[in-house]
């Protein structure tokens, strides 16, 4: 008959294969590295604006509140860029076209790097878009703020400018 | 008897073996992550494809039921309240 060694090896199998899920990146932990293209064709790493207060923000063409963020996010740039903000927007349509023509009606002022694959936003374990990640200038999750809501700009405003302040 | 037990044995591992490679074949199908939601999004993936439609039918359908009433109580049924 099938002995206990051979059950406990067949439920080691079965456990094994259930799949682990990724931990979505919270506040304070290091902020997982990417570099990945630019229209243009040249790569955009994490690491580049170590120093700098980077603003991470995950979009696609087809999410609605994405679209409001937009006007936001160059207001940022224009406010706070001298002062150490970097803003870097990964897209992760499948199609790079339907970010083109996104960025044809909303053209941003900003980074935009393109991730149809989806590495990134799956390392850090995006929970919804458009999600954003506060980094501050050490390369560390300050703020995480899913979707676009009426108090998101106030609330990130205020995180970014508290990492700009000078200390 | 023990050529026995060797096919029941057998039996047992192969039945074992398709568990096992069922378990793997559910962890194939996940559903989308948020950032794959892409086709999702379209309009014509949408349960209503026309959101006034839905609306103005879901009206109809509320007054409609509303109107009802409880026991024997006779209803309008004109969709005006």
């Amino acid at each position: 008959m099938i002995s206990m060694r051979t059950w406990r090896a067949c439920a080691l199998a079965c456990s094994a294969l259930v799949s682990t899920i990724a931990a979505a990146v919270g506040v304070g932990e290091r902020a997982p590295p990417f570099a990945l293209p630019t229209a243009a064709g040249d790569t955009v790493a994490l690491e580049r604006f170590r120093g700098k207060v980077v603003y991470v923000d995950f979009w696609a063409s087809w999410c609605g509140p994405c679209r409001r963020s937009f006007p936001w996010m160059n207001a940022m740039n224009r406010k706070y860029a001298a002062q150490g903000l970097a803003i870097v927007a990964i897209n992760v349509d499948k199609k790079r076209d339907d970010a083109m023509q996104f960025l044809g009606e909303m053209p941003a002022e900003f980074t935009v790097v393109y991730d149809a694959p989806g590495a990134v936003p799956a390392a850090y374990a995006v929970k919804g878009m458009p999600s954003s990640y506060v980094i501050d200038q050490s390369g560390n999750v300050s703020a995480v703020e899913q979707g676009f809501r009426d108090e998101s700009p106030t609330m990130l405003e205020q995180k970014i400018r508290a990492l700009l302040a000078p200390r | 008897m023990r050529a026995r037990v060797g096919v029941v044995q057998a039996g047992l591992w192969t039945l074992c073996v398709l568990a096992l490679l069922a378990t793997a074949g559910c962890a194939t199908i996940s559903p989308p992550q948020p950032w794959e939601k892409g086709q999702l999004a379209k309009r014509e993936m949408q349960f209503d494809a026309d959101p006034l439609d839905a609306k103005a039918t879901q009206h109809i359908y509320t007054s409609k039921e509303g109107a009802g009433g409880g026991y024997g109580v006779g209803g309008g049924g004109c969709g005006c309240n």
